[in-house]
Formats: structure tokens, sequence, C-alpha cells
């Protein structure tokens, strides 16, 4: 192993740079820099910082994006998903049927599949959606199946003398599930829904994959194929994730603190 | 719909893309459970700051895309020399991914038994280690062992990601025959229906366990 240690540029910038060499049979002491005997191998890899650093504002916006598509389709899901839920409860067998199904597809199957069939599979009934809305698609509907999963424990803990008594204070059947059901509910199913929102952040990574090149992933993926830097990128990357996955958990337990204190 | 030009070979492709998958999940499974063994033992019966910081690199693990931590491990193996296939990398990565998940159902577990029986059986004269063996697995296996079939599935399903590594999986294989055949939706719909015939019988298994489980609490 030997250290370049810091070199200066001609433009007065300075990298800090690591060689690292590994020798796949045990290396003699002072015989390191001689070239490699026949059937070593010696890799040379120097890591390469400085434009991955320089490249994080561009990544911060990719997040922005990442973000973006996670909120949205969690507003998207868990509007879904209370349809679904109360759909699973109801007594006209359609319904159930559809609510049941949506619930075991998107359970039972990868995300990663149901972008492929927002992306691929709906081009074939003559629906042609570009890889932002096939990703906001395919995230949407996991979330919705996963959320209205959760709703429906939740709905359940609702003892339902609640609604009895809203009704016989005069309430509409409409009225009593969006201010007394609902609110209740919530309540119970904050926690997991805030599970599912990360879940929904590290979603959007599989966009690329679709040909996504605006989001976080995206972004890293065009910076990594233009440099082939790819360790740096998406080490970078892998800790705005993380930062984003924190900042989100975070701002729901102060949402929580603020909604649902007596 | 009935007019296609997907062969026998096609579907055998897949099928063996399956295989793939589900070699993947055996193995991370095997590590991951191991792993999570470990791990999870080490948090129920640890110190606070061991915890607090295993807790910590486990959430690491659980808030970086998965996608991104195959790519970071594919290069990082080339880096540092290693001669590994992608197919390793992919079931390492899970592995250890899944040991993350692992852990803490095995702690959940191992905590859900009550303290009162395990000193029941220390005065009974059992070790620490016999107690652990005799008493507290077999009664942790009962919560445990719902939640870990779930956290197969979970895997199973991950496993569509390796796909970015060049791995041919189940999904990929698909894809590399709609190239050919240009009709997505029927081959994803087989691809669906094969994933969805490996993991809901195992969905409905694993929820008749806990219920039954349930009815002797």
């Amino acid at each position: 192993m030997d250290w370049s240690g810091r070199s200066t540029r001609p433009d007065g910038t300075w990298r800090l740079s690591l060689r690292l060499e590994f020798l796949e049979s045990p290396p003699i002491r002072g015989d390191l820099f001689s070239p490699p005997t026949p059937g070593t191998q010696r890799v040379h890899y120097t890591f390469h910082w400085y434009p991955a650093f320089r490249a994080i504002p561009e990544m911060l916006r990719g997040a922005a994006i990442t973000l973006e598509v996670a909120v949205l389709s969690m507003l998207l899901g868990v509007s879904i998903a209370v349809l679904l839920a109360v759909a699973s409860g109801t007594r006209y067998r359609s319904l159930r049927v559809i609510a049941s199904t949506w619930v075991e597809v998107a359970r039972n199957t990868p995300a990663l599949f149901q972008i492929y069939m927002a992306y691929f599979g709906l081009g074939s009934l003559g629906i042609h959606l570009d890889s932002f809305p096939a990703l906001l698609t395919g995230i949407t509907f996991n979330n919705a199946g996963y959320l209205a999963e959760t709703f429906r424990g939740g709905l359940r803990a609702v003892p339902p003398t609640q609604t009895l008594a809203a009704r016989s204070l005069g309430m509409g059947q409409l009225q009593a599930f969006r201010f007394i059901i609902l609110p209740q509910m919530f309540r119970v199913v904050f926690h997991p829904m805030t599970n599912q929102m990360v879940w929904a952040i590290l979603m959007t990574s599989l966009g690329v994959v679709v040909g996504l090149n605006n989001d976080l992933t995206g972004v890293t993926q065009e910076l990594n194929v233009k440099s082939f830097r790819t360790f740096e990128f998406f080490a970078i990357a892998a800790v705005i994730y993380y930062l984003v996955a924190k900042f989100v958990t975070l701002s729901a337990r102060l949402i929580a603190w603020r909604l649902f204190r007596y | 719909m009935l007019d296609t030009s997907l062969t026998s070979g096609d579907l055998l492709f897949m099928l063996k893309g399956a295989g793939v998958t589900l070699s993947i999940t055996f193995w991370a499974m095997i590590g991951g459970t191991l792993l999570g063994l470990g791990f999870g033992l080490a948090r129920a019966t640890a110190n606070w700051w061991v915890n607090t910081a295993l807790g910590a690199v486990f959430d690491l693990f659980r808030s970086v895309p998965l996608l991104i931590q195959f790519v970071l491990a594919n290069s990082f193996k080339s880096i540092i020399g290693l001669h590994w296939s992608a197919f390793t990398v992919g079931c390492v990565v899970l592995a250890i991914y899944t040991s993350t998940y692992c852990a803490e159902i095995v702690r959940g577990a191992i905590l859900s038994v009550p303290a009162t029986t395990r000193r029941a059986a220390r005065s009974l004269g059992l070790s620490y280690w016999q107690d652990l063996r005799e008493v507290v697995f077999p009664i942790a296996l009962r919560s445990a062992l719902p939640s870990w079939i779930g956290l197969t599935l979970g895997v199973m399903k991950d496993t569509s990601l390796v796909l970015w590594i060049g791995i041919i999986e189940l999904l990929r294989s698909s894809q590399i025959i709609v190239t050919r055949i240009q009709e997505p939706l029927f081959v994803l719909m087989i691809v669906g229906l094969i994933y969805f015939l490996m993991s809901f019988p195992i969905s409905l298994l694993a929820r008749r366990l806990e219920k039954r489980w349930q009815e002797y609490e």
C-alpha cells in the first residue's frame, strides 16, 4: 500500500487520494514495488472523491425529485388504500374481490415487477407511460396494497360503538366515517404509514431500471456512466438516501407529536 | 392473446430464471438467519451501548436502497480485487440485509419469553445456555416463525433487484424474452403468476400458523 497523499493540481485545487494495492498471493516484504510476478494479479484503484463531491448539488436536486415521487405516491396510495380498506369490509362481493386481488398482487410480487408492468405491460394496452409516471404508478400500486392491509387492521381497532354513537348524534354515514372513524384509524396506523413512506423513498431508486434519469439514483447512474467512478458516486448517493430517510422519520415523529398528543 | 410466439423453450428459460431466484433466496436466507440469530441474541442480551451501536448499524442497512447496496458491494469487490461472481455478491449483500431484519425478529422473540419463565428454568438448575436452548428458543420460535416466513417472502421479492448487477433471474429472463417476441404484457403476466405461485401458498401457510398458534395462548 502506498500513499500518494495530498497532491496539488495546476488550478490550485487539491485531492487526497489513497492508492490501494492488493496482491492475490501474500506479498513478500520489500518486494512490494517490483513488477508483479506471473500468476499474481495486482489491482490498482485510486479513489477520486473530488468529482463526486463536486456533483453533490446535482445529486441533491435528484434527491428532491426522489422525495417528490415518494410523497406523491404516498398521497395517492393512502387515498386508494382507504377506499380498498373500506371496500374489503363491504357486503358487496365484487368490491371485496377487487380489493383482495389488489392487495394480494401488490404484496406477493416484487415492486420492480409492478413498475415493469406499468412501464412495459401497459404499453400493450395502448397506455404509453413515460418513466416518471410509470415509476409513480408502480410505487402507488405497491403502497396502496400494503397500506390497505394496514388500514383494515386500523379500522378493526376502532370500536363499532363509535359509529353507533356518531350516528345517534345525527351524523350521516359519510360524516361519521370522515370525522369519527378516520381520525381514530390514522392514530393507530401512523407508525406503519411512516415505515411505508421510508419504503416508498427506497423504492424510488428502482426508477433507474426503467430509465428515469433525474431522481437521485438516476442522476448518480448518469454520472457513473460518464466517469466510471461507481463506488464514489454511489457511496455519496447512499449517504444522501440515509439522510433523506432519517429526515422523513424525524419529521413524521414531530408531526405525530403535534397531531396526536392529548 | 391466444396467438403468441412464446415457445416452450422460452418458458423453460423463465423457469430456470425462477430457479436462480429461489437459489439466491435460499442462500440469502441461510446466511441471513445464521447472522441474524447471532445479532439478535447480542441485541437481546448486550448492554445498552452495544445495543445502540448495533441498532444504528442495522438502521443504516435498512435506510439505503438495496439496489445501491448491490452496486456498492459489486464495485467494492472489484476495487479490492476479490474474484467473486455477481451471484456470490448478490447472495452476500442480501444475506447481510436479511440479517438486520432477522436480528429484530430474533430479539423480539427472545424478549417475548417472560422473565419469570426463564427464572424458573434457572432455579430448576438449568445453566444459562441450557435455559436458552431448552426453554427460550422453543417458546420464541412460536412468535418468530410467522414473521420469519414473511421475511423469506420479502427476500424472494427483493432478489429481483440483482438483475442490475447482471444476474439473469426470473424478471431479467422475462425481459430478454420480451425483447425478442415483443409481447410485454403477456410475458410479464406469466412472470407475475410465477412469483405469485411461489409466494402466495407460503404466505397462506404463515397466516394459518399464526392463527393456529394464537389459539394455544
